[in-house]
Parts: structure tokens; C-alpha cells; sequence
């Protein structure tokens, strides 16, 4: 008898989990792991929206984009979140994705508008080096230098693809031949940010291709207060990373509060120091302490996603031609 | 010979044959049949093409260059620590790429140990991104692949053999002559073919070391063109003339295959009593000395980097290890299931169409075969379910090469040698099996489920196409913490991939000889 109840309860349970609707929201890797912004978002939402938060994790951003065109509308996603400006272009070309009409008060270096995709977290692209040297005070000066950098392939790698355009908005015609300058300060392309970093970490190199927050991570998790970020006179190229709903998603009222979650303070919060990037929206109790010894550039650049899609195919003939040599 | 004996009917092997070459076939039909119209196949692939060809010609040639007199040595000796040596130089073979190419830094990078010995000395510094950087890091993974199945020819050479050449004075170049380079021709051709079609799908990780978009292989275009563009078209293109390349080169070299049997021997332990002389000893020990240099510093200087992490690394790591060893064990079982029934049928005579099927494997880009299957699955299943399985699977067939490589030679022999005695006692197929066949080749079986657990357990592969927070593998997760500024854990979860596929890799291996020579 006491079985049957444990059945009977049982069974009952798993009814009740059946019945609790499931979010799926596809984001990069780097989101979902312990150490990334995923089981905080996880915990609190899951709290507020009785649903369960199926939070997937794809390589990048660019793969996650892959992802959802292959699954078309016949996949399980109901949000994608992670993918920069510089792909928005592409995404809305696919017709996946719908408008999340909302409407919020961002605080970010450049103004917003878009109906499609909402902006949860940015960042400027830097070199990082080791703050007892000396840096270069611009890409010019540093293309001029004989400094080391270690720089990620613009065609697999986010970072990347923003240093090609940076050069590209800085330089216009000019930018192969910045390229060709710098080639010799290149002491390797690598495919990602880790890889990079990593090799830059190992001391292969006197900078590597970043951001600004990246020494944040030293000082705050690591309290090394050794790295900095050099800040270039041309300006540095905005990283913003945004997500949408799905037009195919089962589950569009809860990704509409999905949405409208990401722009609340209990999400915004977590991000400085789990993402390691500006959160969308100040938190009310300010950013951590720590950040407020970053670089501040004077000049935010940032190409609109149908400038980067259009320009970026002749930036990369250029940078390939100049690095092939 | 009127009646060959066959103790089983090929039948089997050839049927799990075209079992894969359907899977890996479909798989590329399946990206090809979604594409959009892209842009094909512009000069950056052509290049990439080209690059591919060279470094992976070179990467071999140098790979079997140097581990013919490392196999030699350690074949005609023997010292104290002899097999532990050879156990622990397979071990670059199985680390995952970017583990394997950060302690190559630590040794000859910029601040490693050479070039801090170096500037001690005065001298300039090694640099070593470049075409050599990309050849120095593929013979550091290969070379000890290459050692390892060259190091078996010899060993298949019956001890009689060497009783025979010692009755009768034989050394020196006489023995070179008479056993070594027969041997060699047998071996050699094979064992290019495999470390080439390695090296033609090289992935980014040991294109670090070269330095630029000059040094892209065909495997990283077909990953930029998902990534860049979403051409799916020119990916599955790239990925045919990728397996093209390698399957023509691969048949080339085994069509190069000659040269009669050894006969067999009684299976005796193996006596060696040539090579005596003291230039001789002083040689070998030269090169098992800088065979051993040039594989295990990278090797300390990774244990040196992960030591400090591996007592306080995240939860998810090691809930990761316990997902990459289920995959392993998975994949070395669908491994076995494959290869064992392919190995039979190819030493019945069946050799052309399995041995290349069996390469197919391979050659064929894992970022393609993931897509195709992604493909496939997605129309009936949520892949996510299916990630383990598909990578176990995609896992075994990678390996299937190997593992042919190393079983069929020993098939054979097994087939040639008892075949006709077995005949003539009127022994059934499963009777042959389980009393000649499977007790003879169980230290190749082994060797073969080692090497296909210690390679499954450090791939990254295809599990980045379908994982989520649950199903991560010990490499991704590895990759996540380096993603997250967290290097030192991430050292410290390279050391435990180095540590978990370096022990199964050793139990099976040792599991598979016991009571046997090495």
C-alpha cells in the first residue's frame, strides 16, 4: 500500500513537471557554464515565471546563428541570445525572428532603435597588454611600432571580424595598407578569443586583441592588477550583443517576459562579473568596484549591422591579401 | 592456395563497411541538399588547398622519417622502463590539440624553456610560428603514432627469424638488407597514409603555430565557410576534395604495398642478438634519448601548468569527465563492433573497397559529418537528446583507421599461419574465432580500444554542435573555462584529459597484453 502511494505520488510528480511550460532560449557556450551568467539568469527567472529555463549552449555567436538557420522554424528555440551587430543583418535576413515591441531606456554609447533585436550587454574591442610596459596610443602607432600581437581570424572569431571592421571605419581606403604595417607586428592569427588570450597569457605576445574590461577580470577574480587596456586616438569598435524571440517559438508570452527579464535589474546585475562586459542598463547600485579603473574611450565607433554586412566581404579580400604576403 | 580458408564470410565486415560509408556519404549529401546558392570556391580555398597538401606532406614524411630509427631502437632493445617509454611516447597522440600545442609553447614559445636557455647563452631566439611551426607540432602528435605501428612490424618479424640471422652471423647492413627493408616496404606506406590523412584535417588548433591566414587548412576554410557565410554548398564541397585528396593519397600509398609474409614463427617471446656493437647501442640510445626530450617535455610542462589547479577546479569539471569517459566507452565499444568484422573481411582478401572505407572516416571533415547528421536528426528528434550517442558514434568512425591499421596486419598473419590447420580440423567460423583468432589478437584489440577511448576523450569534435549545460565533454568544458579568462583551471582540466585518456589508453593497452611481450 505505502508503494502505491509512492507510485501514485510519483506519478503525480511527474505529471506536475510535465505540465510546467519549458523556455528554451539558445545562447553561446560561454553563457551556460557554471562560471557564466547562466545559472543566476536560471535561478532568478525560474522564480518569477513558474516555467522551467532551458538555457542551451552553442560554440559563439556565429555558430549559434548557424544553429538556429538549420533548425529553421522546425527547432526547439524560443529566444536566441548572444549574437552581436554585426550579424543582426544576417539574422533578420532569415525571417526567423520577431518583433519584441518593447520600448525600454537603454544606457548605451550609441542610440537604439531596432524592433527586432533588444541589446542585453556591450563592450569595446581593445588591445590588452601588461601594464608595466608601454602601450601604442593608436592602431597607427602600433601598426608603426615593433610591438607583438596576437590577433583571432575575422572569419571564425567575433573579436576579430570587430578589429577588421574597426580598421575599415578608421581608415576606410587606407585600411589594407594599415593591414600590410601591421603585418609583421602579427606574431599569430588564432581561430578564437581563448586561444588568443590564452597565448597571450603565456607571455607569446606584448598585446592581444580583447576589451576594455577584460583586465576588470584580473583585478576583480584574480586581484592582479597587471593588465591594462591601451587606448587608441582613432576611437574603439562597440561589441553588442543582442537578443530576440523566435517567430516560431511555443512559448512566445513567456519569451516576451523573457525579454523584458533580461532588461531587469536582477539580470543586468549579474552580468559585469559573470559576462565581463557593460551591462545594457546601469545597475541601480552602480557597476562593481573595479570598473571604474577601465579605459573610457572618448570615441565609441560602431558600423550599423547593414554597414557591416555590406562592407565587410571587401574589408576581409583586403586583410587577406595584406596578411598573405 | 585452391581454397583459401576463410573463417568467416566477409559478409559481415563488408556489410558494417557500407553501413559508415552510407552514414558518412549521407551525412555530406544531407549539407549539400540544404544549401543555399553560396559563393563556391574562390582563391582563399584554393590556397587553403594548397597549404593543406604541402603541410600535411611534409608532416608525414618527417613524422615516419624520424620514428623509423626511434621504432628501431626501442625494437631491438631492451632496458629498464622500456615499456613504460613506450606507453608514455603514444601519449601526444592522444592529447587534444590545444592541450598538446600550449605545452609545446611552454618548451619552445617565446618565453618557453629553449629560448630562455637561449638568452642565457647569448643567442638569438627560436621562432617558431611558421610552416616549421605547423610541421614541428603535427610530427609531435604523429611521430609517436608513427613509432608505435612501425615499432609492430618489427615486432611481427618471428623471432626465427632473428635466431636464423644470428646462426648464420648476420648484421649490420646485410641485416638491413635482408629483414629490415623488406619489413619497412610492408610498413611504411601504410603508416604515411595514416599521418597524412591525419594532418589533411588538422584543425585550427596547430595552425596557431602558423602564424597566419597563409597557414588555413581545407578543414579550417570548411569551418569558416559555416561560420563566415553559411555556405553549406562550399562547405560540402571543401569536405569532398578534402576526402579526395586523402583517399586517392591513401590508395596510392597502400597500392605501394608489397612484398611476401615473413612466414610464421611459433610465437615465441622475441630475442634480438644483432646490433651489438658499441656505435650501435650509443645510436639507439641517441635517439630513444631525444625521441624521449622532444615528446615528454611538453608533456612535463603541461603536468607543471595543471598541477597547482587540479585541487580546486569547478564541479562541472568533473561532472564532465564523467561524460567524456561514458563517450569513450561508448565509442570504443561501436569502435570494436566495426573494426573486428572490417579486419576479418580485409584478410580474406577484401582489402580495396574496406580499407578505404575504412579511411572515410578520417578524411572526412567531423564539422561536416556533425552538420550532416544535425541535419538528418533534427526532422524526426531534438538533436540535443541525441548529442552523446551521435558523438560517440562520429568519434568511432574516426578512429576506424586506426584501429584497421593496427588489426588487419596481425589478422592476417593469424589467417595465413593458422588458416589451413584450422581447415584441416574442420573448425567452424565462431570456433575460430574464439579459439585462435580473438586470443591472438587480443593485445591489438587493446591497443586499438585504447587508442579509440584516449582520442574520444580529448576530441572536442562534434559536441560543440549539439551540447547544452548538461551533456558537456571534459574538452569542452576545458575550452568553456579558457573562454572565461579562467586559464589556470582550464591548465588544470587539460591535465586531468592528460591524466584520464593517457590511464585508459593504458589500461586497455596493458589489459590487452597481459601476459604477453611487449
Amino acid at each position: 500500500m505505502r508503494y502505491l502511494v509512492f507510485v501514485a505520488g510519483l506519478m503525480r510528480a511527474t505529471l506536475a513537471w510535465a505540465e510546467t511550460p519549458e523556455l528554451t532560449v539558445y545562447t553561446y557556450d560561454s553563457f551556460v557554464s557554471d562560471w557564466g551568467p547562466g545559472p543566476q539568469v536560471e535561478k532568478a527567472f525560474e522564480a518569477q515565471c513558474g516555467c522551467d529555463l532551458k538555457l542551451a549552449g552553442v560554440e559563439d555567436g556565429a555558430a549559434l546563428l548557424a544553429r538556429i538557420k538549420l533548425e529553421g522554424s522546425a527547432g526547439d528555440a524560443d529566444v536566441m541570445l548572444g549574437i552581436d551587430t554585426n550579424l543582426m543583418a544576417a539574422a533578420r535576413d532569415t525571417g526567423l525572428f520577431a518583433e519584441h515591441g518593447l520600448s525600454p531606456e537603454l544606457d548605451l554609447p550609441v542610440s537604439w532603435d531596432d524592433d527586432m533585436f533588444l541589446p542585453y550587454d556591450w563592450g569595446y574591442f581593445a588591445f590588452v597588454y601588461n601594464a608595466d610596459q608601454k602601450a601604442p596610443g593608436s592602431i597607427r602607432e602600433l601598426a608603426e611600432s615593433d610591438a607583438t600581437i596576437i590577433i583571432q581570424d575575422p572569419r571564425s572569431s567575433t573579436p576579430g571580424l570587430g578589429l577588421l571592421l574597426w580598421v575599415k571605419a578608421a581608415y576606410g581606403d587606407m585600411a589594407e595598407s594599415i593591414w600590410e604595417e601591421l603585418s609583421d607586428n602579427i606574431v599569430t592569427v588564432t581561430r578564437g578569443w581563448s586561444e588568443a588570450y590564452g597565448l597571450f597569457l603565456e607571455g607569446e605576445a606584448d598585446m592581444v586583441l580583447s576589451y576594455t574590461t577584460s583586465p576588470a577580470y584580473h583585478l576583480i577574480a584574480e586581484e592582479d592588477a597587471g593588465k591594462a587596456a591601451a587606448e587608441f586616438s582613432e576611437g574603439h569598435y562597440m561589441q553588442v550583443e543582442v537578443a530576440a524571440k523566435l517567430k516560431s517559438a511555443d512559448q512566445p508570452e513567456l519569451a516576451d517576459r523573457f525579454l523584458e527579464f533580461m532588461l531587469s535589474e536582477e539580470f543586468q546585475s549579474v552580468i559585469p562579473t559573470t559576462n565581463w562586459m557593460y551591462p545594457a542598463v546601469a545597475p541601480k547600485g552602480g557597476l562593481p568596484a573595479g570598473f571604474e579603473t577601465l579605459i573610457k574611450p572618448s570615441r565609441a565607433i560602431l558600423m550599423s549591422p547593414e554597414e557591416a554586412l555590406a562592407s565587410r566581404d571587401a574589408a576581409l579580400d583586403e586583410w587577406l591579401r595584406a596578411l598573405s604576403q | 592456395m585452391a581454397s583459401r580458408f576463410k573463417p568467416i564470410s566477409p559478409f559481415c565486415g563488408i556489410l558494417v563497411a557500407a553501413f559508415a560509408v552510407a552514414l558518412i556519404l549521407g551525412a555530406m549529401l544531407a549539407v549539400a541538399l540544404r544549401a543555399e546558392a553560396g559563393r563556391g570556391i574562390g582563391p582563399a580555398e584554393w590556397a587553403a588547398i594548397k597549404f593543406t597538401v604541402l603541410q600535411a606532406s611534409l608532416s608525414a614524411i618527417a613524422s615516419v622519417i624520424l620514428a623509423i630509427p626511434v621504432a628501431r631502437a626501442l625494437a631491438r632493445r631492451r632496458f629498464p622502463g622500456r615499456r613504460i617509454l613506450i606507453a608514455l611516447l603514444g601519449a601526444p597522440f592522444i592529447l587534444p590539440a590545444i592541450v598538446a600545442v600550449f605545452g609545446l609553447l611552454e618548451v619552445f614559445g617565446r618565453t618557453g624553456w629553449v629560448n630562455s636557455g637561449l638568452s642565457l647563452l647569448g643567442l638569438p631566439p627560436l621562432h617558431i610560428y611558421g610552416l616549421h611551426g605547423v610541421v614541428v607540432a603535427h610530427v609531435f602528435f604523429n611521430m609517436p603514432l608513427a613509432t608505435r605501428l612501425i615499432l609492430q612490424g618489427w615486432q611481427q618479424v618471428p623471432g626465427e627469424r632473428f635466431r636464423m640471422a644470428a646462426q648464420l652471423g648476420i648484421d649490420g647492413m646485410a641485416m638491413v638488407r635482408l629483414i629490415e627493408i623488406p619489413m619497412l616496404v610492408k610498413v611504411v606506406p601504410g603508416t604515411l597514409a595514416v599521418v597524412f590523412a591525419i594532418c589533411m584535417t588538422s584543425f585550427a588548433v596547430a595552425l596557431i603555430l602558423g602564424g597566419g591566414p597563409r597557414a588555413t587548412t581545407v578543414e579550417l576554410a570548411i569551418y569558416q565557410a559555416f561560420r563566415f557565410d553559411f555556405d553549406l554548398g562550399r562547405a560540402a564541397m571543401l569536405s569532398a576534395i578534402q576526402m579526395a585528396l586523402t583517399i586517392a593519397a591513401a590508395g596510392f600509398a597502400l597500392g605501394l604495398v608489397r612484398g611476401d609474409s615473413f612466414g610464421t614463427g611459433l610465437g615465441r617471446s622475441l630475442q634480438r642478438w644483432d646490433g651489438a656493437k658499441p656505435v650501435s647501442r650509443i645510436l639507439d640510445g641517441t635517439w630513444v634519448a631525444l625521441a624521449a626530450f622532444f615528446l615528454l617535455l611538453p608533456i612535463s610542462a603541461i603536468m607543471a601548468s595543471g598541477l597547482p589547479a587540479l585541487t580546486e577546479m569547478p564541479h562541472e569539471v568533473w561532472r564532465s569527465a564523467v561524460v567524456s569517459i561514458a563517450v569513450a566507452v561508448a565509442s570504443a565499444i561501436l569502435l570494436l563492433g566495426m573494426a573486428l568484422p572490417m579486419s576479418l573481411a580485409i584478410a580474406a582478401g577484401r582489402s580495396g573497397f574496406l580499407e578505404l572505407a575504412g579511411l572515410m572516416g578520417l578524411a572526412v571533415s567531423p564539422l561536416v559529418i556533425g552538420t550532416g547528421l544535425f541535419i538528418m536528426i533534427v526532422q524526426f528528434a531534438n538533436p540535443l537528446r541525441l548529442a552523446l550517442p551521435v558523438t560517440a558514434l562520429v568519434n568511432a568512425l574516426t578512429v576506424l583507421p586506426f584501429a584497421l591499421r593496427i588489426l588487419v596486419p596481425e589478422t592476417r598473419e593469424i589467417i595465413q599461419g593458422q588458416g589451413r590447420l584450422a581447415m584441416s580440423l574442420d573448425m567452424d567460423g565462431p570456433a575460430f574465432l574464439r579459439l585462435v583468432h580473438l586470443p591472438r589478437i587480443r593485445a591489438q584489440i587493446g591497443f586499438a580500444a585504447g587508442l579509440s577511448m584516449a582520442l574520444s576523450i580529448g576530441d572536442l569534435g562534434v559536441i560543440a554542435l549539439f551540447a547544452d549545460s548538461e551533456t558537456a565533454t571534459l574538452p569542452l568544458t576545458m575550452y568553456r573555462l579558457m573562454g572565461a579568462y579562467r586559464m589556470e583551471s582550464a591548465a588544470g582540466a587539460a591535465l586531468l584529459l592528460l591524466a584520464l585518456s593517457f590511464g585508459l589508453f593504458w589500461i586497455m593497452d596493458r589489459g590487452g597484453r597481459w601476459h604477453a611481450e611487449a
